[in-house]
């Protein structure tokens, strides 16, 4: 390539036809940039790669290979496609069983399992701060034998993977799987389970934490440690961006402030002696599929290749090892409209391509009905089938990364690494992560983004097809999901039933075990694993927890 | 000058999706109102407690964890109890349009769903303030 000769052609023809063009017709306004305010230029040519200082090899390289711009999988779809998931989980733990038997029964490769609130802080389902919250947006586990039930007649390696939304309580969900995978009779090295365990996403966005951020890395952590040791084929760790996104960040936020937390959690590890060879391959990451779609592509790629980069130069790792980020995509829930519903069939199949397109493993679809409520059984086979459509209808996945080698994906892949870098070394500089979250740095920040986006929307300078724009008169009503209403009290009764018939005493010793775990720097995984094989409840368990870490509250603002 | 309005908002139960209420709780701030917000997890009695003690005139519940029926029942018991049904009731979130029409037919004076503007809310908001005022 002739780089002077391309530079002026270029140069002719930005002062030539485009001005001419320009004074025609104006550019619209809002083309000039990417939703994370990213320069947008008219065209983009090798001659922007060039001044990004990129280099084939040293930027990209080859799938499976450092730095893993192109991919984790050295065949990408060509073998297998991403995993087609679904998050699940509503009401008592029958109506779960009987929701997971039906997506399995449709072609559901994996379940990941939605538990409701009031099991993800830590609290039984009788307990006053979960009036009303049983059984709603996941299901109630109490106890193992909540568990039991929900996959009652599901083996546990029957399905390619399990995912565990548990993060504050990671570690006891944990425990329970192991006990669950001893009752059912099945190997558990058959068996992959991917825990999110990423608490500290909850005190950034999400809000699901118990305990205060000191202790709950330290749970964390005997999470990805235990597994380390002991099921080294699981993913104990998912660095999360998309909660952190869904509070309202911009794509570059969401990719530094996620893997700002992973440097947090292996600093931890490191410090605790586990070996970084084995955690590192172990890793996903949880990122949202928004609708600026090569933004979202190149955030994909930008995110693997910065984690390699970073945890290579950080730690001293070799390069050899397998550092590509598993890539856990799910689709905007926020992006979705309440306004014509059926739309947003549409806006998910455009982010599932964006996912698919940024290499993911595993894929989530919204369904249409989420901005009202837990989808319906019908809406969520439409998610189901869009992945089935794009993976098997559009040839998507007969090469690996086809959008490698875009000279605008590539300078925006470099951009948004390079923007992303900076933001992680400015909360560097505040001391890490916890000491960030400390001093409301994540905060702020997502609010000024979230504030922005919303007068942007507000204003008309972004439109949201059938929200301030192309309006109904009147909206077309949809069939709405409603969780039984019985859900609460057969839960609480099931559960009151329980702490009669079971072995108290060996429930008073397995808690006093882990009370006196706790408070050493023992991992607290086996501990936990003989309490709830003991039948101790969720909230027992970390009310014992509470009792030795102090509790999290976020008080009034 | 004419006083301003305090609102408080507030995540009642267990739900941490707070971006709406973060996002109101900014609009509102630049319409001039004062806002209060309780953060998350709090009890009904928590929050009617603080409304009673901070004087305000109106309580804004945020809910996407389908609690909605149970937090706003609650509160609007709890708000008649202690003598201060007069504090106006309004929330937003991931509510069925169903739901939300019940709701209204047990006091609450606005829902506002997903998509809706910062005017609206403004708007609908200091009609029904100044009705009450007018009254």
């Amino acid at each position: 390539m002739d780089k002077e000769k391309l530079a002026s052609l270029y140069r002719q023809w930005n002062e030539g036809l485009v001005e001419q063009a320009l004074k025609k017709t104006p550019e619209r306004p809002g083309c000039g940039q990417t939703p994370a305010g990213i320069p947008i230029k008219q065209i983009y040519t090798p001659l922007d790669l060039e001044e990004g200082g990129f280099d084939y090899v040293r930027d990209l390289g080859f799938p499976g290979q450092f730095p893993f711009t192109r991919g984790r999988d050295p065949l990408g779809y060509r073998s297998n496609y991403w995993l087609f998931m679904q998050y699940a989980g509503f009401g008592d733990a029958e109506e779960a069983n009987k929701r997971y038997r039906y997506l399995l029964s449709q072609g559901q490769a994996g379940i990941s399992v939605a538990f409701d609130l009031p099991t993800q802080v830590g609290l039984d389902s009788d307990d006053p701060m979960a009036d009303g919250e049983v059984g709603k947006i996941g299901v109630a586990v109490s106890s193992l034998q909540d568990l039991e039930t929900v996959f009652d007649g599901i083996p546990l390696n029957k399905l390619r993977q399990i995912s565990l939304v548990a993060n504050g309580m990671s570690a006891i969900m944990l425990a329970m799987f192991i006990a669950l995978a001893e009752k059912q009779g099945v190997p558990v090295e058959e068996c992959t389970l991917r825990i999110q365990n990423d608490v500290l996403k909850e005190f950034i966005s999400r809000g699901a934490y118990i305990f205060p951020p000191e202790p709950s890395i330290r749970l964390t952590t005997d999470v990805v440690v235990f597994c380390a040791e002991h099921h080294p084929a699981w993913l104990p760790l998912t660095l999360c961006g998309y909660h952190i996104r869904e509070a309202g960040a911009n794509a570059v936020q969401e990719v530094a402030y996620c893997l700002a937390n992973g440097l947090a959690y292996m600093d931890e590890v490191v410090r605790r002696g586990a070996p970084l060879e084995r955690v590192l391959p172990q890793l996903s990451a949880f990122m949202a599929v928004n609708m600026n779609f090569f933004e979202e592509i190149a955030k994909f790629r930008a995110l693997r290749r910065l984690w390699a980069r970073l945890v290579t130069q950080r730690y001293g790792v070799s390069p050899d090892t397998n550092l590509g980020l598993s890539l856990v995509n799910f689709t905007a829930g926020s992006s979705l409209t309440a306004q014509q519903p059926l739309n947003n069939v549409v806006r998910v199949a455009v982010e599932c391509l964006a996912g698919v397109l940024g290499g993911c493993q595993s894929l989530f679809p919204c369904s249409m009905d989420e901005a009202y409520a837990t989808p319906t059984e019908a809406a969520v086979k439409v998610a189901l089938r869009t992945q089935q459509i794009i993976a098997k209808e559009t040839g998507i996945g007969d090469t690996v990364d086809p959008m490698g080698g875009s000279y605008y994906l590539e300078s925006l892949t470099g951009e948004i690494e390079r923007r992303a870098l900076k933001m992680i070394e400015e909360i560097e500089a505040l001391g890490g992560s916890v000491k960030a979250i400390d001093q409301g740095y994540f905060r702020r920040n997502i609010d000024e983004a979230s504030y922005q986006w919303q007068k942007e929307v507000d204003s008309g300078a972004r439109t949201i097809v059938g929200v301030n724009a192309y309006q109904d008169e009147v909206e077309v009503p949809m069939e709405i999901f409603r969780p039984p209403a019985e859900t609460q009290a057969r839960q609480i009764a099931s559960l009151k039933k329980l702490r009669q018939e079971r072995d108290n005493d060996r429930v008073e010793k397995a808690l006093d075990r882990v009370r006196a775990v706790a408070a050493t720097e023992e991992n607290l995984v086996p501990a936990l694993v003989e309490a709830v094989k003991a039948y101790a409840t969720m909230g027992e368990i970390c009310g014992v927890l509470r009792s030795v870490f102090g509790e999290h509250n976020e008080g009034d603002i | 000058m004419p006083k301003r309005n305090r609102i408080m908002l507030a995540k009642a139960g267990l739900d941490g999706h707070d971006r709406g209420v973060r996002v109101v709780a900014m609009g509102l701030r630049d319409a001039n109102f004062e806002v209060i917000y309780t953060g998350r997890r709090q009890t009904p009695e928590h929050i009617v407690n603080a409304a009673i003690q901070e004087d305000v005139d109106a309580i804004g519940l945020s809910i996407l964890s389908g609690a909605h029926m149970t937090m706003f029942g609650k509160i609007l018991e709890l708000l008649k109890e202690k003598d201060a049904g007069d504090i106006m009731v309004f929330g937003g979130g991931v509510i069925p349009p169903d739901d939300a029409a019940q709701l209204k037919q047990m006091g609450v004076k606005h829902v506002f769903g997903p998509g809706t503007t910062m005017d609206t809310i403004v708007t609908a908001i200091n009609q029904t303030l100044g009705q009450r005022e007018n009254n």
